[in-house]
């Protein structure tokens, strides 16, 4: 059976990391970083190869818009 | 970390499924992490570019919070002063018919001192979109009492929170506008999860097909967080929004019309 599978691109200059993509993950895949970003901010990343299913929703609820998401139907 | 993208061999042109759209550009916005203003701005941005409706769109900025929200859109836009959006949206609108005229207010701008403009450019019935932003304190000034501010919420000015014997009641504009004839379509949603986002994305495109109908004001609000207002991390803003704002802001339609 063919498996969707997704993945995301944060921009991460431009994460302020709110979090809300984190709770918007049907999968739980999306984790804060330890690191931060220029602007101190941790930033969201995908932490899980397998569970993206590149449902959109992190991105529709990005206040800021930084969340690019690909899908693709694989073997 | 910040090279760890997963799945590398996904992310091809072919594979895309979502992307910040055109019409905003690449400034970085300068609200506080978690703010609903920044998905209200994309989802107005997305439904122009679906819409195809860029260089026919004219948008009127508020004072408050997203005083520079021309910063953020490729499109044409007009500083008013405060309050006065909808005055401003008339002129645009009577002198560009053809042109899709919105205005985007916050509490403080459109039920504070824009009370007077907001009800009469509804009841005058004026064929403009209001999206109306609630996040029941005023942001940008430091987070004082609004008129929407709820009885018993904390403010910078009801420490003890509002005392409706003293204050007044909150305001409930969205119903109030509601009852003009001149209104068409009124509708309250929010930002705040992907349902919510979705819906109100609906609301948005609903209300700019309704205003090229020729038959009134649509009106929008969008009840929000203000995360530093209200002194909370974002996720526990949504959750407090959702616990303590929508029990007395209650999202739906209000007014749709009639032919639907």
């Amino acid at each position: 059976m063919a498996k969707v599978r997704g993945t995301i691109v944060v921009d991460i200059e431009k994460c302020k990391g709110c979090e809300i993509c984190v709770g918007a993950c049907p999968t739980s895949v999306i984790s804060m970083s330890t690191e931060v970003n220029a602007k101190g901010y941790q930033y969201a990343y995908l932490n899980d190869p397998d569970g993206c299913t590149g449902c959109t929703n992190c991105a529709i609820v990005c206040p800021d818009g930084v969340i690019t998401v690909y899908r693709a139907k694989v073997k | 970390m910040a090279d760890q993208i997963l799945n590398k061999e996904l992310i091809k042109p072919e594979n895309l499924v979502y992307k910040k759209t055109k019409i905003l550009n690449d400034n970085v916005m300068h609200y506080c992490p978690g703010c609903g203003h920044g998905t209200a701005h994309r989802l107005i941005a997305e439904v122009i570019e679906e819409m195809d409706i860029q260089s026919d769109v004219i948008g009127i900025a508020p004072v408050g919070c997203s005083v520079l929200m021309y910063n953020y859109f490729n499109i044409d836009m007009q500083e008013a002063s405060h309050g006065r959006a909808p005055a401003v949206a008339t002129g645009v609108k009577r002198l560009w018919p053809d042109k899709t005229v919105f205005t985007y207010q916050g509490d403080g701008d459109l039920a504070a001192i824009g009370t007077a403009e907001t009800i009469h450019a509804c009841n005058r019935g004026e064929n403009i979109t209001i999206f109306f932003i609630n996040n029941g304190i005023y942001g940008m000034t430091g987070g004082q009492m609004a008129p929407t501010t709820l009885e018993g919420m904390k403010s910078s000015t009801t420490p003890y929170g509002r005392n409706i014997a003293m204050m007044g009641n909150p305001l409930k504009i969205t119903e109030l506008v509601a009852q003009l004839p001149g209104t068409c379509y009124v509708t309250r949603q929010a930002v705040h999860t992907p349902s919510s986002v979705r819906k109100t994305k609906k609301a948005i495109r609903k209300a700019l097909e309704y205003q090229k109908k020729n038959i009134g004001t649509s009106f929008i609000e969008v009840v929000s967080n203000c995360n530093s207002g209200w002194k909370m991390p974002p996720v526990q803003a949504n959750e407090w929004m959702e616990e303590n704002m929508f029990p007395f802001f209650q999202l739906g339609d209000i007014k749709v019309p009639e032919e639907d």
